[in-house]
Protein backbone atom coordinates (compact mmCIF):
# COMPACT_ATOMS: atom_id res chain seq x y z
CA UNK A 1 0.00 0.00 0.00
CA UNK A 2 1.62 3.24 -1.09
CA UNK A 3 0.85 6.73 0.13
CA UNK A 4 -1.71 7.54 -2.57
CA UNK A 5 -3.70 4.39 -1.71
CA UNK A 6 -3.61 5.40 1.96
CA UNK A 7 -4.84 8.88 1.08
CA UNK A 8 -7.68 7.39 -0.99
CA UNK A 9 -8.69 5.24 1.96
CA UNK A 10 -8.41 8.07 4.44
CA UNK A 11 -10.44 10.60 2.46
CA UNK A 12 -13.90 9.19 3.34
CA UNK A 13 -12.86 8.61 6.95
CA UNK A 14 -11.74 12.17 7.59
CA UNK A 15 -13.74 14.28 5.15
CA UNK A 16 -12.58 17.61 3.84
CA UNK A 17 -8.86 17.23 4.46
CA UNK A 18 -6.25 17.72 1.74
CA UNK A 19 -3.50 15.18 2.35
CA UNK A 20 -0.32 15.32 0.39
CA UNK A 21 1.97 12.42 -0.42
CA UNK A 22 5.58 12.98 0.62
CA UNK A 23 8.74 11.61 -0.93
CA UNK A 24 10.27 8.66 0.89
CA UNK A 25 12.44 5.64 0.25
CA UNK A 26 11.33 3.28 2.99
CA UNK A 27 7.65 3.52 3.88
CA UNK A 28 4.73 5.76 2.84
CA UNK A 29 4.73 9.37 3.95
CA UNK A 30 1.81 11.77 4.25
CA UNK A 31 1.64 15.46 4.95
CA UNK A 32 -1.23 16.21 7.31
CA UNK A 33 -2.58 19.68 8.09
CA UNK A 34 -2.03 20.46 11.76
CA UNK A 35 -5.67 21.23 12.57
CA UNK A 36 -6.87 17.79 11.41
CA UNK A 37 -4.00 15.77 12.90
CA UNK A 38 -5.82 14.25 15.87
CA UNK A 39 -8.81 13.15 13.74
CA UNK A 40 -6.47 11.59 11.20
CA UNK A 41 -4.48 9.78 13.86
CA UNK A 42 -7.63 8.43 15.46
CA UNK A 43 -8.84 7.13 12.09
CA UNK A 44 -5.47 5.55 11.41
CA UNK A 45 -5.53 3.83 14.79
CA UNK A 46 -9.12 2.59 14.79
CA UNK A 47 -9.89 1.68 11.16
CA UNK A 48 -9.44 -2.12 10.81
CA UNK A 49 -7.51 -1.84 7.53
CA UNK A 50 -4.95 0.50 9.15
CA UNK A 51 -4.75 -0.43 12.87
CA UNK A 52 -1.67 1.73 13.50
CA UNK A 53 -1.66 0.91 17.17
CA UNK A 54 1.85 2.07 18.07
CA UNK A 55 3.44 5.49 17.87
CA UNK A 56 7.11 4.70 17.52
CA UNK A 57 8.70 8.11 17.23
CA UNK A 58 7.94 11.78 17.17
CA UNK A 59 10.73 13.97 15.92
CA UNK A 60 11.14 17.14 13.90
CA UNK A 61 13.32 18.74 11.28
CA UNK A 62 14.28 22.39 11.00
CA UNK A 63 14.41 23.77 7.44
CA UNK A 64 15.15 27.23 8.68
CA UNK A 65 14.92 29.59 5.69
CA UNK A 66 11.68 27.93 4.65
CA UNK A 67 8.39 29.08 6.06
CA UNK A 68 6.93 27.27 7.98
CA UNK A 69 10.33 26.19 9.22
CA UNK A 70 9.59 22.95 11.09
CA UNK A 71 8.27 19.60 10.01
CA UNK A 72 7.13 17.39 12.89
CA UNK A 73 7.46 13.73 11.93
CA UNK A 74 5.42 10.88 13.38
CA UNK A 75 6.37 7.27 12.80
CA UNK A 76 3.46 4.87 13.16
CA UNK A 77 3.58 1.11 13.35
CA UNK A 78 0.73 -1.33 12.83
CA UNK A 79 1.64 -4.47 14.69
CA UNK A 80 -1.40 -6.54 13.45
CA UNK A 81 -0.94 -5.46 9.82
CA UNK A 82 2.87 -5.33 9.91
CA UNK A 83 3.01 -1.91 8.27
CA UNK A 84 4.62 1.41 8.96
CA UNK A 85 3.57 4.94 8.10
CA UNK A 86 5.15 8.34 8.43
CA UNK A 87 3.09 11.47 9.04
CA UNK A 88 4.53 14.95 8.65
CA UNK A 89 3.04 18.16 9.99
CA UNK A 90 4.36 21.55 9.01
CA UNK A 91 4.75 23.98 11.89
CA UNK A 92 5.92 27.56 12.08
CA UNK A 93 7.65 29.11 15.06
CA UNK A 94 4.47 30.79 16.29
CA UNK A 95 1.91 28.11 15.45
CA UNK A 96 1.19 25.09 17.60
CA UNK A 97 0.65 21.44 16.77
CA UNK A 98 -2.11 19.53 18.60
CA UNK A 99 -0.90 16.80 20.91
CA UNK A 100 -1.70 13.20 19.96
CA UNK A 101 -1.37 11.99 23.52
CA UNK A 102 -5.09 11.21 23.57
CA UNK A 103 -4.56 8.78 20.70
CA UNK A 104 -1.28 7.19 21.75
CA UNK A 105 -0.15 7.78 25.36
CA UNK A 106 3.46 7.23 24.29
CA UNK A 107 3.35 10.64 22.64
CA UNK A 108 3.89 12.35 25.99
CA UNK A 109 7.63 12.09 26.34
CA UNK A 110 8.24 12.12 22.59
CA UNK A 111 6.48 15.46 22.25
CA UNK A 112 8.31 16.77 25.30
CA UNK A 113 11.57 15.90 23.59
CA UNK A 114 10.53 17.68 20.38
CA UNK A 115 9.54 20.75 22.36
CA UNK A 116 12.81 20.62 24.33
CA UNK A 117 14.98 20.29 21.24
CA UNK A 118 13.06 22.34 18.65
CA UNK A 119 10.64 24.54 20.55
CA UNK A 120 7.57 23.28 18.73
CA UNK A 121 4.66 23.84 21.11
CA UNK A 122 2.17 20.98 21.39
CA UNK A 123 -1.23 22.33 22.22
CA UNK A 124 -3.07 20.41 24.92
CA UNK A 125 0.02 18.62 26.20
CA UNK A 126 -0.47 18.24 29.96
CA UNK A 127 3.20 18.33 30.97
CA UNK A 128 5.36 20.19 28.47
CA UNK A 129 8.61 20.34 30.43
CA UNK A 130 12.26 19.88 29.47
CA UNK A 131 13.16 16.25 28.98
CA UNK A 132 16.82 16.12 27.94
CA UNK A 133 18.17 19.56 28.79
CA UNK A 134 18.36 20.95 32.34
CA UNK A 135 15.14 22.50 33.60
CA UNK A 136 16.44 26.07 33.51
CA UNK A 137 17.98 25.83 30.03
CA UNK A 138 17.36 28.65 27.57
CA UNK A 139 16.78 28.01 23.89
CA UNK A 140 16.20 24.88 21.85
CA UNK A 141 19.49 23.25 20.84
CA UNK A 142 18.45 21.30 17.75
CA UNK A 143 17.38 24.42 15.90
CA UNK A 144 19.61 25.22 12.96
CA UNK A 145 20.27 28.75 14.25
CA UNK A 146 21.26 27.63 17.76
CA UNK A 147 24.83 28.55 18.75
CA UNK A 148 26.10 25.01 19.29
CA UNK A 149 29.54 25.95 20.62
CA UNK A 150 28.38 28.26 23.38
CA UNK A 151 30.36 28.17 26.61
CA UNK A 152 28.54 28.19 29.90
CA UNK A 153 29.89 27.52 33.38
CA UNK A 154 29.06 23.99 34.46
CA UNK A 155 26.41 23.62 37.11
CA UNK A 156 27.82 21.67 40.05
CA UNK A 157 24.87 21.44 42.36
CA UNK A 158 21.31 20.19 42.17
CA UNK A 159 18.38 21.97 43.74
CA UNK A 160 17.06 20.25 46.83
CA UNK A 161 14.22 17.90 46.06
CA UNK A 162 12.55 18.21 49.47
CA UNK A 163 11.78 21.28 51.55
CA UNK A 164 13.28 21.92 54.95
CA UNK A 165 9.97 21.08 56.66
CA UNK A 166 9.76 17.75 54.84
CA UNK A 167 13.34 16.99 55.83
CA UNK A 168 12.63 17.71 59.50
CA UNK A 169 9.40 15.68 59.35
CA UNK A 170 11.33 12.75 57.87
CA UNK A 171 13.91 12.97 60.66
CA UNK A 172 11.21 13.09 63.30
CA UNK A 173 9.34 10.14 61.82
CA UNK A 174 12.55 8.17 61.65
CA UNK A 175 13.35 9.00 65.28
CA UNK A 176 9.90 7.89 66.43
CA UNK A 177 10.20 4.66 64.48
CA UNK A 178 13.47 3.89 66.20
CA UNK A 179 12.37 4.73 69.73
CA UNK A 180 8.84 3.30 69.99
CA UNK A 181 9.20 -0.30 71.05
CA UNK B 1 59.42 1.36 51.76
CA UNK B 2 62.82 0.01 52.58
CA UNK B 3 64.84 2.45 50.50
CA UNK B 4 65.35 5.80 52.14
CA UNK B 5 64.01 4.58 55.43
CA UNK B 6 66.71 2.07 56.18
CA UNK B 7 69.39 4.61 55.30
CA UNK B 8 68.60 6.73 58.34
CA UNK B 9 69.01 3.79 60.67
CA UNK B 10 72.68 4.40 61.25
CA UNK B 11 72.19 8.07 62.06
CA UNK B 12 70.49 7.39 65.36
CA UNK B 13 73.45 5.59 66.87
CA UNK B 14 71.82 2.20 66.46
CA UNK B 15 73.69 -0.95 65.72
CA UNK B 16 73.46 -1.39 61.91
CA UNK B 17 73.09 -5.12 62.47
CA UNK B 18 69.83 -4.65 64.37
CA UNK B 19 66.68 -5.66 62.40
CA UNK B 20 65.16 -2.21 62.76
CA UNK B 21 63.79 0.44 60.42
CA UNK B 22 63.20 3.99 61.40
CA UNK B 23 61.05 6.40 59.49
CA UNK B 24 58.66 9.28 59.99
CA UNK B 25 54.94 9.00 60.46
CA UNK B 26 54.50 11.20 57.40
CA UNK B 27 56.42 8.83 55.16
CA UNK B 28 54.58 5.86 56.52
CA UNK B 29 51.21 7.48 55.85
CA UNK B 30 52.25 8.49 52.34
CA UNK B 31 53.39 4.96 51.67
CA UNK B 32 50.14 3.50 52.94
CA UNK B 33 48.02 5.90 50.93
CA UNK B 34 49.81 5.49 47.64
CA UNK B 35 50.11 1.71 47.85
CA UNK B 36 46.40 0.98 48.18
CA UNK B 37 44.45 3.39 45.99
CA UNK B 38 40.81 2.35 45.76
CA UNK B 39 39.23 3.92 42.70
CA UNK B 40 35.53 4.71 42.44
CA UNK B 41 33.72 3.37 39.43
CA UNK B 42 33.03 6.41 37.34
CA UNK B 43 33.06 5.25 33.73
CA UNK B 44 31.14 7.66 31.52
CA UNK B 45 31.97 6.62 27.97
CA UNK B 46 34.39 4.63 25.82
CA UNK B 47 37.31 5.50 28.14
CA UNK B 48 35.65 3.22 30.68
CA UNK B 49 36.33 0.26 28.39
CA UNK B 50 40.05 1.03 28.56
CA UNK B 51 39.75 1.49 32.30
CA UNK B 52 38.22 -1.98 32.53
CA UNK B 53 41.01 -3.36 30.36
CA UNK B 54 43.49 -1.79 32.74
CA UNK B 55 41.95 -3.71 35.63
CA UNK B 56 41.72 -6.98 33.72
CA UNK B 57 44.42 -9.61 33.61
CA UNK B 58 46.41 -8.46 30.58
CA UNK B 59 47.39 -5.08 32.05
CA UNK B 60 46.54 -5.84 35.67
CA UNK B 61 46.70 -2.64 37.66
CA UNK B 62 46.83 -4.85 40.77
CA UNK B 63 50.58 -4.78 40.22
CA UNK B 64 50.41 -1.13 41.30
CA UNK B 65 47.94 -1.62 44.12
CA UNK B 66 44.95 0.18 42.61
CA UNK B 67 42.70 -2.64 41.52
CA UNK B 68 39.96 -2.53 44.16
CA UNK B 69 37.23 -0.65 42.29
CA UNK B 70 34.41 0.32 44.61
CA UNK B 71 30.78 0.85 43.78
CA UNK B 72 30.38 3.26 46.66
CA UNK B 73 32.19 6.61 46.75
CA UNK B 74 32.36 6.31 50.53
CA UNK B 75 34.89 3.52 50.19
CA UNK B 76 37.02 5.12 47.48
CA UNK B 77 39.86 7.58 47.44
CA UNK B 78 40.40 8.00 43.71
CA UNK B 79 37.87 9.01 41.09
CA UNK B 80 38.88 8.19 37.52
CA UNK B 81 36.61 10.35 35.37
CA UNK B 82 36.59 8.15 32.29
CA UNK B 83 34.78 9.82 29.42
CA UNK B 84 32.79 12.86 28.43
CA UNK B 85 30.93 14.60 31.20
CA UNK B 86 27.58 15.98 30.12
CA UNK B 87 26.17 19.05 31.78
CA UNK B 88 23.38 17.09 33.37
CA UNK B 89 25.88 14.60 34.76
CA UNK B 90 28.04 17.32 36.35
CA UNK B 91 25.99 17.72 39.56
CA UNK B 92 25.91 13.94 39.99
CA UNK B 93 29.67 13.73 39.59
CA UNK B 94 30.17 16.54 42.09
CA UNK B 95 27.94 14.68 44.52
CA UNK B 96 29.96 11.48 44.12
CA UNK B 97 33.15 13.48 44.69
CA UNK B 98 31.71 15.15 47.78
CA UNK B 99 30.74 11.78 49.21
CA UNK B 100 34.29 10.43 48.98
CA UNK B 101 36.20 10.64 52.26
CA UNK B 102 39.39 12.67 52.48
CA UNK B 103 42.08 12.31 51.29
CA UNK B 104 40.86 11.92 47.73
CA UNK B 105 42.26 12.35 44.28
CA UNK B 106 40.89 12.70 40.76
CA UNK B 107 42.30 11.46 37.48
CA UNK B 108 40.83 13.05 34.38
CA UNK B 109 41.06 10.30 31.79
CA UNK B 110 41.06 11.11 28.10
CA UNK B 111 40.57 14.16 25.92
CA UNK B 112 36.84 14.59 26.64
CA UNK B 113 37.20 14.64 30.40
CA UNK B 114 40.25 16.91 30.23
CA UNK B 115 39.18 19.55 27.68
CA UNK B 116 35.95 18.40 26.05
CA UNK B 117 37.65 16.52 23.24
CA UNK B 118 35.79 16.46 19.95
CA UNK B 119 32.58 17.46 21.70
CA UNK B 120 32.94 21.22 21.46
CA UNK B 121 29.27 21.91 22.16
CA UNK B 122 26.72 23.08 24.67
CA UNK B 123 25.98 19.64 26.10
CA UNK B 124 29.46 18.58 27.28
CA UNK B 125 31.44 20.19 30.10
CA UNK B 126 34.67 21.45 28.57
CA UNK B 127 36.97 19.90 31.14
CA UNK B 128 35.98 18.26 34.41
CA UNK B 129 38.30 20.61 36.31
CA UNK B 130 35.36 23.04 36.18
CA UNK B 131 33.54 20.68 38.53
CA UNK B 132 36.15 18.86 40.64
CA UNK B 133 39.87 19.51 41.29
CA UNK B 134 41.95 17.25 39.05
CA UNK B 135 45.32 15.80 40.09
CA UNK B 136 46.46 13.98 36.95
CA UNK B 137 45.35 14.45 33.35
CA UNK B 138 45.79 11.40 31.11
CA UNK B 139 45.75 12.37 27.42
CA UNK B 140 44.47 10.11 24.65
CA UNK B 141 41.27 9.31 22.83
CA UNK B 142 40.86 6.94 24.55
CA UNK B 143 44.15 6.50 26.44
CA UNK B 144 45.56 3.02 26.27
CA UNK B 145 45.60 1.05 29.53
CA UNK B 146 49.36 1.65 29.79
CA UNK B 147 48.72 5.40 29.73
CA UNK B 148 46.25 5.16 32.54
CA UNK B 149 48.63 2.98 34.57
CA UNK B 150 51.28 5.64 33.96
CA UNK B 151 48.81 8.21 35.22
CA UNK B 152 48.22 6.19 38.36
CA UNK B 153 51.96 5.90 38.91
CA UNK B 154 52.25 9.67 38.49
CA UNK B 155 49.52 10.06 41.09
CA UNK B 156 51.37 7.72 43.43
CA UNK B 157 54.49 9.87 43.08
CA UNK B 158 52.40 12.94 43.77
CA UNK B 159 50.97 11.33 46.92
CA UNK B 160 54.51 10.41 47.97
CA UNK B 161 55.51 14.08 47.69
CA UNK B 162 52.44 15.41 49.49
CA UNK B 163 52.25 16.36 53.16
CA UNK B 164 50.45 13.74 55.20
Amino acid sequence: MDSTAIIDQLRPLVPGVSYEAGASVDFPTLYVPADRLVETCRALRDTPSFRFNALVEVTAADYVPKDPRFEVVYHLLSIPNRRRLRLKVRAAEQTTVPTVQGVWPSAGWLEREVWDMFGVVFEGHPDLRRLLMPDDWEGHPQRKDYPVQIRKPAQTYEPLEISEEEFKANLERDRLKRTVH
Amino acid sequence: MASGMASSAGGYGLDPELPLLTTTVERLVQWARRSAIWPAQFGLACCAIEMMAMVASRYDVARFGAEVFRGSPRQSDLMIVAGRLSRKMAPAMRRVYDQMPEPKWVISMGACASVGGVFDNYAIVQGVDQVVPVDVYVPGCPPRPESLIYGIVQLQQKIARSRA
